[in-house]
């Protein structure tokens, strides 16, 4: 203990030797802009208004304005509690909750799960799947290019320019008609070289709310089949869109149905309300299971640098819900309820501006879906009633 | 009988195939129609695709030149044990506590800790802030620098949340290809197999120095003194807080005091990985020495801290990466470069652990009894290694074995080969990795005569 204290205090005392320098290492380090979406949320929350609303991050709210953790989530919870251990989940995460979710993407019998072609792990929500994905693709399609939509949810850029990946845009939101862009699309769809990467929303774009139509998803996925075009789905709002997520999973049905070899990253954030849990799933379909085999490893590969393995809480709670019909049920009727209670904010807002007497046209905020709407017209001083 | 799509980039880097070059719309659809009947009535075309009864034909994936990766060598060995079906089998890979029922154990405090956060019906699971749950971070930088640390009461530090040690390490290793001016990361000679890939990845250049003397079975002091002492100005250098692994040798305070001298006149930046926080003699506080002496002398540097182990929380991924810069509007900046690398990697961190952690820290009770279950988990593997030693000299295993008690921490890095290795693991049913590296919270009182047959075995008879 003497020795201890003394040799603390011999280093305290020491201003000669080249560990006191007065000059910083990181004194060039500049301050970073702040995020685009979570500074909104940081200035709200300094804001002392009493009528301070916040309607930038994408986090769901009830009638009250409050987060709510759903009835499924508070069950499931309470039976985890006490009873398992925290052990290491293997690199690839919850095998049995990547089972689960893969059914709700690919279909509860889909034949690709029965064939184990399918390459999946869990991974930390949306955001972490993507960036799996964005960095498995350049290390075995180096020379490769992501085409992104415009606009896109901002941090999809970030995600590929850290995977070293060059980004091409292609069209996709017309703001006239605040609708889909479709003849630019399409274009772009066929003006890119074949055997492009593309990022598609398979639900909700954000931040328009603006999906293709069945019929024009068939299109694309046509024309992507033609030019060899790789389709990657960010599939954050399953569920979320319509209500149900048999339907918000279309888009994915079709290019599957049409033989594409699709990557799909799925999140649970927002239609399990598991936020901060970090909670999802990327995953690659694959030619056979010899190859998802191989896919799956080298994805490990890449998880294992980054975090190790992914946290195993919020995975517990999603197999736990998606393993019980009782809870799976629960969830769907609690998903319905949060898609309904945003339909229905569309209609009151929608009804409100042109019960305000608005000169300008609204209805787009009912025509897109879900919870984003893009308005460039939506003015600081209107007030919904 | 589904269509499959073709594409053209079934090999990244070979140029577009005759099929799609310059044809027309027309002409592509039949020549994919001519291929699907092509694969119909060609068998040699068949050979070529994966067999597989219930496919027709698949187009070729972008990724079919993708081969299977190795097992990672640390993970790989609990999947190999677990595919064992001999009832004496004994895992000693991973580095993850059991008890003397050879059971994972989760601490009492953590499962207190669990039924608050279970029972607060206001609690949410709200996305946390990029840099994670301030509490945890200001808690974290208080237990690895001390309460008292004039770094934290200047506002000098930095802490962020991130995933257990790994993420930890990663975030930083990025932070620093970024804006540190050296790209070149010294690592000791043996350690944690991942930390060359987490350093890699994150773009920085990966050297050793000499620390394992395989000879003494201890440090290799001299070694590592030349080997830091030649790095160039300003080179990073990765340092085990406590408790090395895979060795379980750690430099005495005096020798630490030495290299902190070097390490500052050579203006190289220290950046310490603690994952063993209290584990390794069962105090907090000493085993936070090391890491302290640098913080003490008002240099800067980089800590990765770890919850995986002293704590239990393995797979709730907690962990916090400090760095104490000279001045609190560094320390600032730097926060804000470090929610640059978060962003795109993981948007924010999982909130579970973290919660549990910040509750235990918090409160004075859970806290302290925190520090009497760490240091029962501590006692317990010293207990282990006294039990191994006695064991081996009451057997007359030929060599010395004492560097089995003077090695500190969850491994022991028993000099064994990698052919003794794979002689225990295939006739006695061991489960460890070839570097001959034991993990002593797999032991227990009743496995310990079976490793010692082992042992004695391969020693004797494997060369």
């Amino acid at each position: 203990m003497a020795l201890r204290s003394a040799i603390l205090k011999k280093a305290l005392c020491r201003s000669s030797v080249a560990g006191a320098r007065s000059m910083s290492l990181w004194r060039n380090v500049d301050p970073a802009p702040k995020d685009p979406i979570l500074g909104v949320t940081e200035a709200y929350l300094a804001d002392p208004s009493p009528d301070k609303v916040n309607v930038g991050v994408g986090a769901y709210r009830n009638d009250n304005g409050k987060p709510v953790v759903l009835e499924c989530v508070r069950a499931a919870e309470r039976r985890i509690a006490g009873n398992l251990n925290m052990e290491y989940l293997p690199m690839g995460g919850s095998v049995k909750m990547v089972e689960e979710t893969l059914k709700l993407a690919y279909g509860e019998n889909s034949e690709f799960i029965k064939d184990k072609r399918i390459a999946a792990v869990q991974s930390l929500s949306g955001t972490g799947a993507c960036r799996l994905f964005a960095d498995f693709q350049k290390r075995f399609c180096p020379d490769s290019q992501i085409y992104i939509p415009v606009p896109t949810w901002a941090n999809h850029h970030n995600i590929w320019r850290d995977a070293q990946l060059p980004q091409r845009t292609f069209h996709y939101y017309h703001p006239e008609s605040r609708g889909l862009d479709f003849a630019g699309l399409m274009d772009d769809i066929k003006n890119a070289p074949n055997g492009s990467f593309f990022l598609l929303h398979a639900c909700a774009h954000n931040p328009t709310g603006v999906d293709p139509s069945e019929e024009q998803w068939r299109e694309i996925s046509y024309q992507f089949k033609v030019k060899g075009h790789f389709a990657f789905f960010d599939m954050a709002y399953q569920g979320f869109a319509s209500g149900d997520p048999e339907r918000d999973a279309k888009a994915i049905r079709i290019f599957l149905e049409d033989g594409h070899l699709i990557g799909v990253a799925q999140s649970y954030a927002k239609n399990m309300g598991l936020y901060g849990q970090r909670v999802g799933c990327l995953s690659v379909l694959c030619e056979d299971e010899k190859q998802a085999v191989a896919v799956k490893s080298q994805l490990q590969q890449l998880a294992r640098p980054m975090y190790s393995n992914p946290p195993v809480h919020g995975a517990l709670i999603v197999s736990t819900i998606l393993g019980d019909p009782d809870l799976k049920n629960m969830w769907l009727k609690e998903v319905k309820g949060m898609a309904d209670r945003i339909i229905g904010m569309r209609t009151a807002l929608r009804e409100n501006l042109e019960k305000l007497g608005s000169p300008l046209s609204w209805e787009h905020i009912t025509k897109q879906h879900d919870a984003l709407i893009l308005s460039n017209r939506l003015a600081c001083s209107a007030t919904v009633g | 009988m589904r269509p499959r799509s073709t594409s053209p980039l079934a090999h990244s880097s070979s140029p577009l195939p005759p099929p799609f070059s310059s044809s027309s719309p027309t002409d592509r659809r039949l020549n994919t129609l001519v291929r699907h009947l092509l694969v119909e009535n060609s068998s040699s075309v068949m050979d070529s695709i994966s067999a597989s009864p219930t496919s027709a034909f698949h187009g070729d994936s972008v990724f079919a030149h993708i081969v299977r990766a190795p097992e990672d060598p640390i993970l790989g060995v609990t999947v190999a044990y677990n595919k064992d079906p001999s009832p004496v089998k004994l895992n000693l890979g991973v580095g993850a506590y059991r008890t003397e029922e050879g059971k994972p154990l989760v601490l009492n405090v953590v499962r207190r800790a669990e039924q608050q956060l279970v029972n607060d019906v206001s609690r949410v699971k709200e996305y946390l802030p990029i840099v994670g749950l301030a509490d945890f971070n200001k808690l974290s930088a208080k237990l690895i620098l001390g309460a008292d640390s004039p770094a934290i009461q200047e506002n000098r530090v930095t802490t962020v949340q991130c995933l257990s040690g790994t993420g930890s390490l990663r975030v930083g290793g990025e932070f620093l290809a970024r804006h540190y001016h050296e790209r070149t990361i010294y690592i000791p000679q043996p350690t944690w197999g991942n930390h060359t890939k987490v350093f890699t990845l994150s773009g920085l250049s990966v050297k050793t120095y000499q620390y394992y003397d395989p000879a003494t079975r201890g440090l290799n002091f001299q070694g590592l003194l030349e080997d830091l002492g030649s790095a160039p100005s300003g080179a990073i250098v990765l340092l085990h807080a406590c408790a090395h692994n895979p060795t379980g040798v750690d430099p005495t305070l005096e020798q630490w005091e030495q290299i902190r001298q070097l390490i500052r006149s050579k203006a190289l930046l220290p950046f310490f990985d603690s994952a063993y926080q209290g584990f390794a003699s069962g105090s907090l506080d000493a085993d936070a020495q090391p890491v302290r002496l640098f913080a003490a002398d008002g240099g800067e540097c980089l800590i990765a801290q770890s919850y995986a182990k002293n704590m239990g929380l393995y797979g709730e991924r907690v962990g916090a990466l400090s760095i104490v810069c000279k001045t609190a509007d560094v320390a600032s900046r730097v926060e804000s470069q470090l929610k640059l690398v978060i962003r795109p990697m993981y948007s924010n961190p999982p909130i579970h652990g973290a919660s549990i952690v910040a509750i235990i820290l918090k409160d004075r009770d859970l806290y302290n009894e925190w520090t009497i279950e760490l240091k029962a988990m501590a006692d317990r593997i010293i207990s282990m290694r006294q039990q191994l030693f006695d064991a081996l000299r009451a057997r007359g295993t030929p060599g010395d074995w004492s560097h089995i008690i003077k090695q500190i921490g969850m491994f022991t890095f028993t000099g064994l080969n990698a052919e003794q290795v794979a002689f225990m693991t295939k006739e006695y049913h061991i489960y460890m990795t070839s570097d001959g590296r034991i993990s002593m919270a797999g032991l227990s009182s009743k496995t310990v005569p079976h490793l010692v047959d082992a042992i004695h075995a391969a020693v004797t008879r494997v060369v």
